[in-house]
């Protein structure tokens, strides 16, 4: 069966609901709603509760906890004389490591945690801690990253619903967030706590207007816009509205309930519950890009990518399953079309994905595409291709510290044998006739690109 | 000026938490190591710490029990810094700052919560200093008011601290050690190294934050101070400085701003971040005094 996501939320960051609701009205009611929340997790039939929190900030990629019983006592940096929070919670660790697999496939970085003490971050430990209360479900934590923008956070997102489909589970997704989120600067009595400022105010208004119908995918795309409005620059900027609407298909067909908005020290803190359903509230305003694979390189100055390879491998502490394999992504090779690395690394050999004639940076295909935009055939240079084609495979195998010297299997795929076979054949022969890998040549349809021939590679090192 | 990075404290693997990072971060090692000999030399009953990673925005506090004893685990690198430290506090020269500076009009905070963990920067800056933990802390947190406001508003707020901090140290008559928990460059990069170690990988991460670092240190060097402070919101903001939690402002308040030379025991790049260990000797500063009463 496929997992799927039965519901989302968002839920306020800071801890005055969970340790002191008796003593202010709007803490209090936002204790209730989490209570109503906890109540419709339970009747969605969701098994495991998946939380992005927003109050743990990542530098490197994206970390996922997989300790299977976090413990610990949590003290806010801030609100420490409210008292301490114990927390004691079981991690879906199988979704969790399907998750980061799923990362790594489309080429994020990823790392799961499992050090016993791990500091778990303050917004999933007042959810867990309201939400959970019973460990009845079984959680999974993921943090923010500080650099880390929309694309980046979008493909996150989808390698969470892989994950989930892979799962067969229901699943329950939580952001764990402010709205506004500047608080006061000085200590206020609990009867004085009101949003910061009316404009503060009411931004948090317009949003909770757009999620009560269900538009998270227009909210998604106004997050910059949110962010330089309401937003501190504390560690990371507003991106869990990417994040939400991306589990959730990046649509507007949602049906939202505020169950409540109240001040917390000056933040705006928020519960809103929102499903998944037939009827969408419209079209979205605006179409952004659609990244399915993060192949950004953020680091825009020269750095440890100059060697013209990224690995991302697993690094837990306890777990070895991935020791053996990593994703390769070579930067002189044209990129990927859809999700998938270059190259992955597996015990002693490496594994290519597919790869055609087309040049790396321009994408152009040497000689010209087969076929046009409407699919008419046009006139193609099978040879250059051959050339092209074979020069991409030798830089991704360069890449990944291999060479075509090490080839020891090649698949063909060609869009024309009659055509094109002899011509192959020939150029083929001036780059492997002495390193004589195995092979098998296929005649096909086509290619996703308008190319006319494509190879499938495995090597040694 | 005493910076944190977890990398050269790799704390779970010796058992008795001895630095043993093999093949990397040398340079910076060897800067804790001569400032560590210098300061065996002095003489001091107290150290005295502001550190970025206890990020308050209500207020500045302060740790206010007398010992705090757990397990910090690096929320970024936990799989380079697991660390169980016991921490003794000067609680009463902890208060002593607090209330020095609420006198003044500043929002302040004493921390009496036992569960608190104490935050990385400051154990990692405290243990690369002083391994034998055997002096008392202070440990004030990191307002962020470069965040709410500006960076002149956090530099006010954490002059304004630094002089609450003279005042009450020599109120209290003891000998205190200052540290500001911080690097001065601090843009990452977002990738690690197979190997954590792998010093191919590491360098700063742009030239022009590598060509920021080495002003400041040449200012610092020169005995600049006040001109630095001056100059704190541009290398703030341009070379995405940690100097954004204060503690830099606050050390060069706290020593009324040292117009004699900072010793620059070494500089080196952790994941990208420009790290300098420096100190401001004592006897430096009572030396300059005397020049300048001419006696
Ligand atoms: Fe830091």
């Amino acid at each position: 069966m496929t997992g799927e996501i039965v519901l989302s939320a968002i839920v306020p960051v800071h801890p005055h609901p969970l340790l002191v609701p008796e003593k202010n009205e709007g803490w209090g009611l936002l204790r209730q709603a989490f209570t109503t929340l906890r109540q419709r997790i339970i009747d969605s039939g969701a098994e495991t509760i998946i939380i992005y929190s927003t109050t743990w900030p990542n530098i490197i990629g994206h970390q996922l906890l997989a300790d299977p019983n976090p413990k610990w006592t949590f003290v806010d940096a801030d609100f420490h004389d409210l008292g301490s929070l114990p927390y004691d919670f079981q991690v879906d660790t199988n979704l969790t490591h399907a998750w980061h697999n799923a990362n790594e496939r489309r080429g994020l970085s990823s790392r799961t945690v499992n050090y016993h003490g791990f500091p778990v971050d303050v917004g999933s430990v007042v959810s867990v801690s309201l939400l959970n209360p019973d460990n009845r479900f079984k959680v999974a934590i993921v943090s923010s990253n500080i650099y880390a923008n929309r694309s980046e956070t979008l493909v996150l997102s989808k390698a969470c619903l892989d994950a989930v489909k892979e799962s067969g589970k229901k699943v329950a997704v939580i952001c764990a967030m402010s709205l506004s989120n500047r608080m006061f600067t000085e200590f206020i009595e609990p009867n004085e706590d009101r949003i910061h400022s009316l404009k503060d105010d009411e931004w948090n208004r317009k949003i909770l207007e757009l999620l009560e119908k269900g538009r998270l995918e227009d909210i998604a795309q106004l997050s910059r816009q949110i962010h330089s409005q309401i937003r501190v620059q504390k560690v990371v900027s507003f991106k869990p509205m990417w994040f939400l609407s991306g589990v959730n298909g990046q649509t507007n067909n949602l049906k939202g309930e505020v169950l409540a908005y109240e001040a917390l020290h000056g933040a705006g803190g928020a519960v809103v519950l929102l499903t998944p359903t037939e009827n969408s509230a419209g079209d979205k305003e605006y179409d952004e890009d659609d990244a399915e694979v993060f192949s950004g390189d953020r680091s825009v100055l020269e750095g440890i990518e100059d060697r013209g390879v990224t690995t991302t491998t697993a690094t837990s502490n306890e777990d070895d399953s991935n020791k053996d394999t990593a994703a390769i992504n070579s930067q002189s090779a044209p990129k990927p079309v859809g999700a998938y690395p270059h190259a992955r690394k597996v015990g002693d050999l490496l594994y290519l994905s597919g790869v055609g004639s087309r040049t790396p940076d321009t994408d152009e295909i040497p000689g010209g595409p087969c076929r046009d935009e409407n699919g008419i055939s046009l006139d193609y240079d099978i040879a250059a291709q051959t050339h092209m084609c074979i020069e991409n495979v030798k830089r991704v195998l360069e890449s990944a510290g291999s060479s075509l010297e090490k080839v020891q299997d090649i698949t063909v795929f060609l869009i024309d044998m009659d055509r094109d076979f002899a011509t192959f054949n020939q150029v083929y022969s001036e780059y492997f006739v002495d390193i004589k890998p195995t092979r098998t040549t296929l005649a096909i349809n086509a290619l996703p690109t308008p190319i006319a021939v494509e190879l499938k590679v495995i090597a040694s090192f | 000026m005493a910076p944190h990075p977890p990398h050269l404290v790799y704390a779970d693997n010796p058992v008795q938490n001895e630095p043993k990072s093999e093949c990397g971060w040398e340079s910076l090692r060897w800067a804790y190591e001569r400032m560590r000999a210098n300061l065996d030399e002095a003489d001091y009953d107290v150290i005295v710490i502001l550190s970025p990673h206890w990020q308050t925005y209500v207020g500045t506090h302060f740790l206010g029990l007398p010992n705090f004893k757990s397990k910090s685990v690096d929320p970024i690198f936990p799989n380079l810094f697991r660390f169980d430290y016991d921490i003794d506090i000067d609680v009463e020269l902890s208060r002593m700052i607090h209330d020095e500076a609420q006198a003044d009009g500043m929002v302040v905070k004493m921390m009496e919560n036992p569960d608190f963990r104490v935050d990385y920067g400051t154990i990692v800056s405290c243990h690369l200093t002083r391994p034998q933990w055997d002096k008392p802390v202070v440990c004030i947190s990191s307002n962020r008011a470069n965040a709410y406001y500006s960076v002149e508003v956090m530099q006010e707020m954490a002059a304004q601290l630094g002089r609450a901090t003279s005042r009450a140290i020599e109120k209290s008559g003891k000998r205190a050690l200052l540290l500001a928990s911080n690097s001065l460059s601090h843009r990452h990069f977002i990738t690690e190294p197979e190997i954590p170690e792998d010093m191919s990988a590491e360098h700063i991460t742009s030239h022009h934050l590598y060509l920021w670092d080495m002003k400041l240190i040449e200012m610092m060097k020169q005995g600049k101070t006040k001109e630095i402070f001056d100059i704190m919101p541009e290398f703030t903001e341009q070379a995405v400085s940690e100097s954004d939690g204060g503690g830099f402002s606050w050390i060069l308040s706290a020593l009324d701003f040292p117009t004699y030379p900072a010793i620059v025991h070494g500089y080196g790049t952790i994941i990208g971040t420009g790290n300098a260990v420096v100190e401001w000797p004592a006897e430096a500063a009572a030396n300059a005094e005397v020049a300048l009463r001419g006696d």
